[in-house]
């Protein structure tokens, strides 16, 4: 149990475990075994050596010179998960969770997928492995990205269309947990984000949590402080979580979690629990949610898929609710000049989604002194998006 | 006679009939709000012992795909936790005597406020409440409400419990609901063969009655788990022979057939225990 686990489970109010009791069983089982592993030498001897030889790990802490100097303010220094293996932090978490799901005695892989991008990692990490591997997928999702679905398919996977509902992240996230039920003694459910039923977000906290380590010694190291802000963009929040958790501690370091502000706070527009949402229960735990009139979860919108969902970890909402972390949005437009400006500056094509981070950065630099030092947890390369944003700049819808 | 008991016992008593109890489960709002009042009294009169009536949810965990389907269409005609207890009052003011439990996700009933839900199902009649995605580590202030207002909460309980069977089946009360086989409701051609053994557990701990449901679709089934239990629930099944018999149902001058259709099928579905 980490410090902020308020009790097991629990970050204060938020977290859990409220899932049918077929599942409950499977969860217990899936948190006895991470558990015994994570700590032990030789799981975490294997996981480092994946890590470093297959994923590229220590990825850099790039000073972005040209974006500092051209904005005149704090110096800004971003963290090169898009340099991963895969193209972002996602990678991270599914190394961690693939050698666990081995540990465990699994040969059958499952994950839920919103954009394709977790499902890739995972369909990499079990063609590296020679792990049976099947990703859930909204159909809606696989119409919008056919290229991610050929993507792990050549991987080896096995991509399933979900017909239920709005057929988008949240029904697949369904279909998966309800795949997990029924095969649990010879499955593994690869949960892609910090959220789900307890002990999910702990798992991928945990795994994700090199990204903030590894910042803030190179921090330390090229600067002899500690940053005075960190900002990472927040979906379900594992970049951001990675990135945040080592820094807890720190008091004198500021936390930022952008949120996506979509075309405004108005109801579906946007996808930002933490900013305009309230308590609620979603896939099976407690967090902040963005909710119709009855309650139930309601549509949202984001220019950036990896960050569309109605929930956010649960952690995530735990720093929220104490003022450890800040959270704010960045609308559809900044972020999409954010991803130019980026590119323009250093060369450097961030994800839509990481361009929320980026965005803010960019409005935080200048009100700051060049003694000040922030740090953007840059959690995706952008070639995924080059093809949607050239269709929006050529008028041709999404 | 019914008034002075409290929700357990009303619920209990439905079981003490002599033969295994037929607990039908039906979406409120499914086919349309008015059917589903109609639905419960001809299951009633069809012999059911007791109903559980479902709230649609949007984000339904535990269901399969048929009750799925049901779901979306009760909820294209606004039924909430609200509208479903409004059924239920409407289906004891047309003569409903059977207990009803209802059947709900967490994440409404927060909504709605628990205690507002047991208070509404006071008003309306309802004799209990279960929340599949709601384990008993969760629900202390529930079960305190539960008691406050006599209308238990009901717990289930999987094969998969394990270590868990005997801290769920002692805390339960009215009856316990055992998952018949791993996995979501839906229509199953066979039960788990692991099933006798794990009842057989079941009711070494539990004081209520105990309900097999999750996959029973035929009276051969039902009268495989006779012997082990003290009912057995019918959901998929049963709302996949609504939706036969649905386009009999909406028309007002078929619709008796189309109830006598349900209530053979469920007269069939108890003729061997």
């Amino acid at each position: 149990m980490s410090k902020v686990e308020t009790k097991k489970g629990y970050f204060g109010e938020f977290g859990g475990s409220f899932v049918p009791e077929p599942l409950q069983a499977a969860l217990d089982h899936l948190e006895q075994e991470f558990e015994r592993y994570k700590d032990e030498p030789d799981f975490n001897a294997e996981l480092e050596h994946y890590l470093k030889e297959y994923v590229g790990r220590p990825n850099p802490l790039y000073y972005a010179q040209r974006l500092t100097e051209k904005l005149g303010g704090a110096k800004i220094y971003l963290k090169r998960e898009d340099l991963n293996h895969t193209g972002a932090h996602k990678i991270n978490n599914v190394m961690g969770q693939v050698l666990l799901a081995k540990r465990m005695g699994a040969k059958r892989v499952i994950a839920e997928t919103g954009a394709g991008q977790h499902g890739v990692a995972t369909a990499t990490a079990c063609a590296m492995f020679g792990m049976e591997c099947v990703i859930y997928m909204g159909e809606e999702d696989t119409r919008r990205q056919a290229l991610n679905v050929f993507r792990m398919e050549l991987l080896g996977a096995k991509v399933v269309a979900v017909k239920d509902g709005a057929r988008t992240l949240k029904e697949a996230v369904d279909a998966a947990l309800k795949d997990y039920a029924e095969n649990y003694e010879s499955t593994f459910y690869l949960l892609g984000s910090a959220v789900g039923p307890h002990p999910y977000p702990t798992i991928v906290r945990h795994f994700q949590s090199v990204i903030g380590r590894e910042a803030r010694a190179q921090h330390l190291e090229k600067e002899g402080k500690l940053p005075d802000y960190i900002i990472a963009c927040v979906g379900g929040g594992s970049n951001a979580i990675g990135l945040f958790a080592p820094f807890f501690d720190d008091k004198e370091v500021r936390i930022v979690g952008v949120e996506p502000g979509g075309k405004g706070l108005a109801p579906g527009q946007h996808a930002a629990p933490l900013v305009a949402g309230e308590p609620g229960i979603i896939h099976g735990f407690k967090c902040y949610m963005i909710k119709d009139e009855n309650g139930e979860p309601a549509a949202t919108h984001s220019i950036a898929a990896g960050l569309d969902y109605p929930g956010v970890g649960p952690e995530h909402s735990y720093y929220k609710a104490i003022g450890r972390a800040k959270y704010v949005t960045i609308d559809d437009a900044e972020a999409l000049e954010a991803f130019h400006a980026l590119s323009r500056t250093e060369g450097i094509i961030p994800a839509i989604e990481s361009s929320h981070a980026v965005a803010y950065a960019m409005k935080l630099a200048p009100t700051l002194s060049p003694n000040q030092t922030i740090i953007v947890n840059l959690s995706g390369r952008g070639d995924k998006d080059v093809q949607q944003v050239f269709n929006m700049m050529h008028n041709k819808g999404q | 006679m019914m008034n002075v008991k409290t929700g357990a016992e009303r619920i209990i008593a439905a079981f003490s009939a002599g033969k295994q109890a037929f607990i039908p489960f039906i979406t409120a709002g499914y086919p349309t709000p008015n059917i589903t009042v109609e639905l419960a009294l001809a299951l009633q009169e069809a012999g059911a012992a007791l109903l559980e009536l479902g709230v649609p949810y949007s984000d339904p965990l535990a269901d399969g795909p048929t009750i799925q389907r049901a779901s979306a269409q009760a909820l294209s005609y606004g039924v909430t936790i609200r509208r479903a207890l409004e059924l239920a009052a409407d289906m004891r003011a047309r003569g409903l005597r059977i207990p009803v439990v209802l059947f709900t996700y967490i994440n409404p009933v927060l909504q709605y406020g628990e205690e507002r839900v047991f208070k509404e199902m006071e008003a309306a009649g309802v004799d209990g409440l279960l929340i599949p995605d709601l384990p008993p580590e969760e629900a202390e202030n529930i079960e305190r409400l539960a008691e406050e207002f006599n209308r238990p909460l009901i717990f289930m309980v999987a094969p998969t419990s394990e270590q868990r069977v005997a801290m769920i089946a002692t805390r339960a009360k009215g009856f316990l609901y055992c998952v018949s086989s791993l996995g979501v409701t839906g229509v199953r051609s066979a039960l788990d063969p692991g099933l006798t053994r794990f009842l057989a557990r079941v009711r070494q701990y539990a004081s209520v009655p105990v309900a097999v449901g999750f996959g029973i679709s035929t009276a051969e089934q039902a009268s495989l788990v006779a012997s082990y239990s003290d009912g057995f629930i019918v959901g998929s099944a049963l709302l996949e022979k609504i939706k036969e018999a649905e386009p009999l149902l909406l028309n007002p001058e078929t619709k008796e057939e189309g109830f006598c259709i349900i209530k053979r099928f469920v007269k069939q579905l108890q003729s061997r225990v």
